[in-house]
C-alpha cells in the first residue's frame, strides 16, 4: 500500500486525480515493456504447450485407407478415449504407484537425513564446518544422468567394488534386481539431493537471529532440546517448501531409470510414469495417449503438491 | 551481519559488551567432549557416503577397459594414466566429447544470460510498477514453478515439431531462458533492495524508464541476478529429459545426452565403458569446483527463496 503511494511524484498531490491517472497509465505501459518478452516466451513454453498437449490428448488418428493403412491421416476429436486407455492400462498405474510409493519412502529418508546433518553442522559441536557442508553438498553438481552412470557402476557385478566388497564378507547383495533397483535409484537420488535440501535448511537456520538460540541456552535448554523446540519450529517452512520440490521431483523420476535400464533387466518401459509417456510417444508412436498420460502426471503433480500444502498448512493454524 | 548495525546504534554501555560475552560464548562453543567426538564421526560417516562416488570416478579415469574390469574400483592399478586415458576421451571420434561440452556450454551459458536478463525485467516490473492484474500475473509465474518440467517436456515437443523447431539448436535454447522462479526471486529481491526513492529521484532527473533499471535496478539486484543465474546454468546443464526428446541428431547433443549415447554403444565396443567414466569425470569436475566455490550464492538464493515465501 505505502508503495503505490511512495511512486507517485510529491507533486500530484495539487491536482491528484489527473496526475494519478496519468502515473498509472505510464506505470502500465512500463511494466509492459519489461513483462512482455518473459511472458511471450513463458505463453509459448509453458501456456501453449499444457494446450496443445490437452487439445492432442481429446484427439485420435484415424485413416482413410483400406484396412488402416495408407491413404490420409487425420485428427478426429476422441473424447476422453486417450485417458480411459492410459487409466486402463495396468504398466501406467503400476508405474504410478511405484513413484508413489518410492517418494514415500525416499523423501522422508532425505529430509529426515537432511534436516540432521543442518543441524548438526549448526551446532556448536561442529569442527570444519565448511568442509563438511561443501563434501554433502557437492553432489548437487553432479547431472542426474552422470550420478546414474556413476552409480550404475557401483552397482554392476564385475565393475563394482561394493559388490565384491560385500562379497569377500559372504554376503550376496543385487542392487539391480526386480525387488531391489528402486531402492538403489532412492540412493542415487538420496545422494544426489540431501546436500541441497540441508543447504536449504541451513539457509533458514542462519536468518533466526543467534540471540534465540542463546536465550533458550541460558534457560538451560541443552543442545538436543534446542534443536528439537527451537530450531525445527523454525525451519518448518523449508521443511516444507523441499517437501513440495521432492513431490515434484519425484513424480519427474526419469532420468535415473532409463540410465539403468541397460543394466537391469527389472527395470521395464513402464517403470515410471514418465517412462512409460516417453515410451508411448516415441517407441509405441502414439503421441495422442502420451499427452493425455503428460496431462496426467502435471495434474497429479499438483493435486500432491497443493494438498500438501493445504494439509501442512491447515495444521499450522490449529496449533495457532 | 544482520546482528551488527542494531548493536552499533545501542548507546555504548558502561561495561564494555565484550567482558559480559564471553562465560556464554565459552559455555555454548566448547560442549563436552562426548558431544564432539559424536558430532564429528557422524559428519565424517556422511562425507564418506557423499565423497566414495566421486572418489571412486577420480581412480577410474585412470585406468584402460581391462583395469576398470580386473582391478579393484577403490584403488589404482599397477599403471594409472590419468591424462593418456582423458586425451582419448578428447579426440574419439573426431573429438565429438569437446562438442558436446561446447553445445552443453551453449545451452547452459546463452540461456542461463538470457534467462537472467528476461526475469530481472519481469520480477523489477512486477515489484516497482503497481498496475492493475499484477497479482494475478504474478500466481501464473507461480504456478509454473510448481509444475514439473518434464511434465512440460513432452508436450513441448509435439509443439515444437509441429512448428518445425524439433531437432535444432533452437528446440532447447528456447525453453531454457524461461525460469519463473528467476522471475519470483527477482520481484522479491527487487521489492526489497531497489528503493523507491530512488527511482523517483531518477525520473524526476529526467532519466528514461529503460536507463533507470539498466543504470540502477539491475545493479542494485546484482546478488540475486547472479543466484538466478547460478541455478539456472545448473538446471539447464543437468537437464536431460528435454534435449533427449527433442533431438536426434547427435551433434547438437549436450554432453549427457552424449554420454548416455556412448553407454548405450558400450555392450558391442567395451572401450566406451571406458571413455563414459573419462567423459563423466571430465564433465562433473569443472561444474564441482563452481558449485562448491560459489555456495554463498546457492544460500543467499535458498534464503531469499524459501523463508521470505
Amino acid at each position: 500500500m505505502s508503495r503505490d503511494t511512495l511512486s507517485r511524484p510529491a507533486p500530484a498531490a495539487r491536482q491528484r486525480p489527473r496526475r494519478a491517472s496519468r502515473t498509472e497509465a505510464r506505470n502500465a505501459r512500463a511494466a509492459a515493456c519489461f513483462v512482455l518478452p518473459f511472458f511471450a516466451l513463458f505463453g509459448l513454453c509453458f501456456l501453449a504447450p499444457i494446450g496443445y498437449a490437452v487439445h492432442q490428448s481429446l484427439r485420435r488418428t484415424e485413416r482413410t485407407g483400406p484396412l488402416g493403412l495408407g491413404g490420409q491421416e487425420h485428427d478426429v476429436f476422441a473424447g476422453l478415449a486417450n485417458y480411459a486407455h492410459a487409466l486402463a492400462d495396468d504398466r501406467f498405474l503400476t508405474g504410478f504407484g511405484r513413484v508413489l510409493l518410492f517418494g514415500a519412502v525416499q523423501i522422508p529418508l532425505m529430509i529426515v537425513l537432511a534436516t540432521a546433518l543442518a543441524l548438526l553442522l549448526e551446532s556448536a559441536s561442529a569442527r570444519g564446518v565448511t568442509f563438511f557442508r561443501s563434501a554433502f553438498f557437492l553432489p548437487y553438481g553432479v547431472p542426474g544422468v552422470i550420478a546414474s552412470i556413476l552409480w550404475g557402476f557401483l552397482y554392476v557385478p564385475g565393475i563394482s567394488p561394493l559388490v565384491k566388497i560385500a562379497d569377500v564378507a559372504g554376503w550376496d547383495v543385487d542392487f539391480l534386481a526386480r525387488g531391489t533397483v528402486l531402492w538403489s535409484i532412492a540412493n542415487i537420488v538420496t545422494w544426489q539431493f540431501t546436500g541441497y535440501t540441508m543447504l536449504v535448511l541451513i539457509a533458514q537456520l542462519k536468518s533466526v537471529p543467534e540471540e534465540l538460540y542463546e536465550a533458550a541456552r541460558i534457560d538451560g535448554a541443552n543442545a538436543w532440546q534446542v534443536a528439537r523446540h527451537v530450531k525445527l519450529p523454525l525451519i518448518r517452512p523449508a521443511l516444507v517448501l523441499t517437501t513440495v520440490f521432492s513431490i515434484i521431483g519425484t513424480l519427474q523420476l526419469f532420468a535415473e531409470p532409463m540410465v539403468l535400464r541397460p543394466l537391469a533387466s527389472s527395470i521395464d518401459s513402464g517403470f515410471t510414469p514418465n517412462l512409460h509417456a516417453y515410451s508411448e510417444a516415441f517407441v509405441g508412436n502414439n503421441q495422442h495417449v502420451a499427452a493425455a498420460e503428460a496431462v496426467l502426471l502435471a495434474l497429479v503433480a499438483c493435486v500432491l503438491s497443493f494438498g500438501f500444502l493445504r494439509l501442512v498448512g491447515r495444521r499450522g493454524e490449529d496449533r495457532g | 551481519m544482520t546482528r551488527l548495525p542494531p548493536r552499533a546504534c545501542r548507546p555504548r554501555p558502561s561495561v564494555p559488551v565484550r567482558t559480559t560475552r564471553p562465560p556464554v560464548r565459552g559455555r555454548t562453543t566448547r560442549p563436552p567432549v562426548r558431544y564432539r567426538i559424536i558430532t564429528a564421526s557422524l559428519l565424517t560417516i556422511a562425507a564418506l557416503y557423499f565423497l566414495v562416488p566421486v572418489y571412486w570416478l577420480t581412480v577410474s579415469a585412470t585406468k584402460n577397459s581391462a583395469d576398470l574390469f580386473g582391478t579393484f574400483g577403490f584403488w589404482f592399478s599397477d599403471d594409472p594414466r590419468p591424462v593418456g586415458h582423458l586425451v582419448d576421451v578428447l579426440t574419439y571420434d573426431h573429438g565429438v566429447y569437446v562438442r558436446w561440452f561446447g553445445n552443453s556450454l551453449l545451452y547452459a551459458g546463452i540461456g542461463a544470460v538470457c534467462a537472467t536478463l528476461l526475469s530481472a525485467a519481469a520480477g523489477y516490473a512486477l515489484a516497482k510498477f503497481p498496475f492493475r492484474g499484477r497479482e494475478a500475473v504474478f500466481n501464473v509465474v507461480l504456478a509454473g514453478v510448481l509444475i514439473p518440467g518434464t511434465a512440460l517436456a513432452l508436450p513441448l515437443y509435439f509443439l515444437f515439431s509441429a512448428m518445425g523447431l524439433a531437432n535444432t539448436y533452437w528446440a532447447v535454447l528456447i525453453p531454457s531462458v524461461v525460469s519463473p522462479f528467476g522471475v519470483y526471486l527477482c520481484r522479491i529481491y527487487a521489492a526489497a533492495a531497489v528503493p523507491d526513492s530512488l527511482l523517483e529521484a531518477a525520473r524526476i532527473d529526467g532519466a528514461g524508464e529503460a536507463r533507470i533499471f539498466g543504470g540502477l535496478g539491475l545493479r542494485l539486484m546484482t546478488p540475486a541476478l547472479v543466484t538466478v543465474f547460478l541455478f539456472q546454468f545448473v538446471h539447464i546443464w543437468n537437464n536431460y529429459f528435454l534435449p533427449l526428446v527433442m533431438l536426434s541428431d547427435s551433434s547438437l547433443y549436450p554432453i549427457q545426452l552424449g554420454l548416455t549415447s556412448w553407454t548405450g554403444y558400450a555392450d558391442r565396443q567395451p572401450v566406451l565403458y571406458q571413455f563414459t567414466v573419462g567423459g563423466a569425470f571430465l564433465s562433473v569436475v569443472p561444474l564441482m569446483v563452481l558449485m562448491t566455490g560459489l555456495q554463498r550464492y546457492w544460500r543467499t538464493g535458498l534464503t531469499e527463496g524459501s523463508v521470505k515465501a
